[in-house]
């Protein structure tokens, strides 16, 4: 195959950064799409260039390191899939494709398609853990949860943590994030005491971060590579206007 | 001269005999004394949290843009802890057996027991921390068993129970990183480790965004910093996995035990072309319900599901009938490939073997195997763009997890004082083959309940010790040393990429080094790696500036793996025998098994670091077995 790209490149973050026009011949189908992108940088190597930075790590769509904005869509044209997981399959020959890094305020560029997503660990230091020390817990079988409460506080906390929510929401907004984290614990005996205090640090550190509103346009949940669901939104406003009206 | 410093006593008693006696640091010196951690998968970021709500001040260094993208993030299949919730006769003893069983008999029993005894309150731990493990309809914990044992006792989240523990371990954290206990710098990269007086002191790092080259002192430093499997380019890890913390701590006095034993991951996705960077692993759960076979004749050409019955070789049934197709992964790994070697390979490549899930799905029902594996299979339709519930897997071995690393005592700690090495970083409990579910174990068992003791048990006699002074002449020297080597890898000026060396170094592991190994291809392979780290430091290019450099990065770790790869071939060579993993074509028997050889090989190969082109310092460590007798693995 036969690929033209249009990348974003952009030195750091102080630079003002642009698209810039690359070709890429004997483009395998069968490639993943991060693959590609080593095929170009192997290429530029070659001519003596910087080659584009972009994130990644595992490869198997588990660590939520890549992400990329492909052709204005988060991760690329696929269903819950994350960048690393799309395959040169999914494009025809001749092709243009556009990558951009994933963009919103909280997120700045740090050099081509890299952003800093570090908002995210703020938002879970704020309160996204169950305050239990080493050496404090029970027989695990003392507090019996049951098949559909796990699954479901499974399903939340599935995310990768890939800020694709964030790339697509018009707002910018991280209530998906958020939520899933809110979600995943307050379903659980374990997590469930200290919810209302959770969530009422966790939204304030979203706002802080400068992520938006929620848009309520559920474009997060149709990008999500883990399928999390916008429901969870719904549960956080709820525990969120909960935890106001008990609020001592 | 080396002293594992085992207790006395029975076996059971060992780890409480040593809790009873281990010195302690009071609450109010804690504070005063701190710990560097590298790395922050499971081992890493559970110490940093256990030591933090302990009151020591923490500082935690991974490469990685956040800590909770830490390759324990993939471990798919589940952990394992001798609960006996199944009533299936589980217990500690038993768990041991099957470990220092599958490990063959290349492992110390004092280290395996304690593994075994600590799994149970792991899982209450990260119950508590919120982990949602597979539950029955009541309510209770579920189990599933695992290859290498004849037991339930591996508890799962789907199949992304490595990603619910960090999540864990990294939620633990970044509460003790709000209350201040812990410091964390992600994208920061240890390039050198810093002694004072022999004893390990702090590390020198390189902010792998600004370029900065920062000093960090410590009364202890920890590395948990995973595994080096990436070595073979092609392996089941993250593309940012590398053995440069454990390499630059060997360089400066800490010995590396057994490099050379690699698993070799029995259900991998095949490699499709030259281009490839990873081979995605296929859980091991897999294997609880699909079953493994190969056509009984060469060149077959039919689909899979057009093969009858009868003209299919169920290889892993037919030649270990009592385990079949959960044996454990060395073997079922050999035995993948030695049918892809004789011609029964299947795929494109006719590089690997099919996984059928046609008999668990009509027995089971659709539902339940979705429920079990959907997200593997979804995995898999994505990658490779075949329906597995409607059409068999297509898998093949691949380069996994190193049971070698740091050599480390009973304490975890390795030879230079203060410097410990926790989870896959150290090469304490497999032996020579690791069983599935127990890399999450040994990670966060070293993490939550090893660690915290022992260090405690070093930190007691440094109280009095002042913080250590970042401008002493070992940080200069250290500094200046990380300087030159980056300044190096950027003005070498040639033609070739970092990553065409770390592929042609990794083809000459795979090759030599890999599934079996022979005396001959050992020696090449020692001077095709000479050679060609000679020509990496004649013909490498690095183009870019000293911040964000994705090549600069790989560079440096790739210098590592050049040196690292020589030390393991040597480790294989002069182990004259077969063991777990490290198969020996010259030891073998008339039916292919493998040949250990207790009555010569029965110690832990210890490496020291001689200097640059000179061959490594061989020390050896006897394994003695007082509570089992060494057996021939069967898993017939």
């Amino acid at each position: 195959m036969h690929i033209r790209l249009k990348i974003w490149r952009q030195e750091n973050s102080h630079d003002t950064g642009k698209m810039q026009d690359y070709a890429i011949a004997d483009v395998n189908p069968d490639m993943s799409f991060l693959e590609m992108l080593d095929m170009l940088n192997e290429q530029l190597l070659a001519q003596g260039q910087r080659v584009v930075e972009f994130d990644h790590d595992c490869r198997e769509g588990i660590c939520g390191q890549c992400g990329m904005m492909i052709n204005g869509r988060a991760h690329g044209p696929l269903k819950n899939t994350t960048t690393c997981q799309l395959h040169m399959r999914s494009f025809r020959e001749g092709d243009t494709i556009y990558i951009e890094p994933f963009r919103a305020t909280a997120f700045p560029v740090k050099c081509d398609l890299k952003v800093d997503r570090s908002a995210f660990d703020r938002v879970i230091q704020a309160g996204g853990y169950v305050a239990v020390n080493t050496g404090q817990a029970p027989e695990a079988n003392s507090i019996p949860v049951g098949h559909p409460v796990a699954e479901a506080a499974f399903d939340a906390a599935a995310c990768i943590g890939c800020g694709a929510c964030v790339a697509v929401c018009k707002n910018s907004s991280a209530a998906l994030f958020t939520s899933a984290k809110i979600t995943h614990l307050a379903l659980l005996p374990q997590g469930a005491v200290e919810a209302q205090e959770r969530v009422r640090r966790m939204v304030d550190q979203m706002d802080a971060e400068g992520f938006g509103h929620c848009s309520n346009t559920e474009a997060c949940e149709a990008e999500c590579p883990q399928q999390i669901s916008v429901l969870h939104i719904a549960r956080m406003n709820w525990e969120y206007n909960k935890a106001q009206l008990l609020k001592k | 001269m080396l002293d594992a410093k085992i207790p006395d006593g029975p076996l059971e008693h060992k780890w409480r005999h040593y809790k009873e006696h281990a010195k302690l640091v009071n609450p109010a010196n804690r504070k005063k004394l701190e710990v560097i951690v590298v790395g922050t998968g499971l081992a890493g970021s559970a110490i940093a949290a256990s030591l933090g709500e302990m009151g020591y001040r923490v500082k935690s260094f991974c490469f990685q843009d956040t800590p909770r993208r830490a390759h324990s993030v993939a471990a798919q299949g589940g952990v394992n802890a001798c609960k006996n919730y199944k009533n299936d006769g589980d217990n500690v003893f038993r768990m041991f057996y099957d470990t220092i069983k599958g490990g063959d008999f290349r492992a110390r029993e004092a280290n395996v027991y304690r593994l075994a005894e600590c799994s149970a309150s792991l899982i209450d731990q990260a119950v508590a921390q919120g982990v949602p493990f597979g539950r029955e309809y009541g309510g209770y914990l579920n189990n599933r068993s695992f290859g290498g044992v004849q037991v339930s006792r591996t508890f799962y989240a789907r199949g992304q129970t490595g990603q619910q523990l960090l999540l864990g371990a990294y939620q633990a954290l970044m509460r003790q990183v709000h209350q201040g206990t812990v410091k964390m710098y992600a994208r920061h990269e240890m390039l050198e480790l810093v002694t004072i007086d022999g004893k390990a002191k702090g590390v020198i790092v390189r902010n792998l965004d600004t370029g900065e080259i920062e000093r960090h002192g410590a009364h202890a430093v920890i590395l948990a910093t995973g595994g080096f499997g990436k070595i073979y380019y092609l392996s089941t890890l993250a593309m940012g996995c590398n053995g440069s913390a454990i390499w630059r701590a060997h360089k400066k006095g800490a010995l590396i035990a057994n490099p050379s034993w690699t698993q070799i991951h029995p259900t991998s996705l095949p490699q499709s072309g030259e281009y490839q960077s990873k081979l995605t692993l296929m859980s091991e759960s897999l294997r609880n319900d699909g079953r493994i076979w190969v056509p009984k004749k060469q060149e077959e050409n039919r689909l899979p599901n057009q093969v009858p019955e009868e003209e299919r070789d169920y290889y892993l049934e037919r030649r270990y009938p009592a385990f079949g197709n959960l044996s454990p992964r060395d073997i079922a790994s050999r035995a993948a490939k030695e049918r892809i070697d004789a011609g029964y390979g299947v795929g494109p490549l006719k590089n690997a073997v099919y996984l059928d899930f046609s008999k668990a799905i009509k027995d089971q029902g659709i539902d339940k195997i979705r429920e079990k594996y959907g997200n593997l299979f979804r995995m898999y339709e994505k990658i490779t763009g075949v329906d597995a519930y409607k059409e068999p897997m297509k898998i093949s071995p691949a380069a996994h997890f190193s049971m070698g690393g740091l050599w480390v005592d009973y304490e975890l700690m390795t030879t230079i004082p203060g410097l410990f090495a926790l989870g896959e970083a150290n090469f304490a409990d497999h032996g020579a083959n690791r069983l599935g579910a127990n890399s999450l174990l040994q990670a966060c068992v070293d993490g939550y309940f090893i660690a915290p003791y022992t260090l405690a048990n070093y930190l007691a006699d440094e109280i009095k010790t002042p913080a250590t002074d970042v401008h002493h002449p070992a940080f200069d020297a250290a500094v200046k040393q990380v300087e030159e080597q980056l300044h190096l890898l950027k003005s070498i000026g040639g033609k070739l990429s970092t990553d065409y060396f770390h592929k042609t170094l990794g083809k000459i592991l795979y090759d030599k080094c890999g599934l079996s190994r022979s005396a001959e291809g050992l020696e090449a392979a020692i001077g095709e790696i000479r050679e060609l780290r000679q020509q990496f430091y004649a013909d490498l290019f690095v183009p870019g500036g000293y911040a964000i450099n994705s090549e600069l990065e790989k560079a440096g770790r790739v210098a590592d793996y050049l040196e690292l790869g020589e030390l393991m071939c040597y480790d294989a060579l002069t182990r004259e025998e077969s063991c777990g993993a490290h198969f020996r074509l010259e030891y073998q028997t008339p039916e292919g098994e493998a040949m250990r050889n207790d009555a010569d090989f029965a110690f832990i190969s210890a490496w020291g670091w001689a200097g640059e082109n000179q061959p490594p310092v061989w020390n050896k460590e006897p394994l003695i077995f007082e509570f089992v007798t060494p057996t021939v693995r069967s898993y017939k």
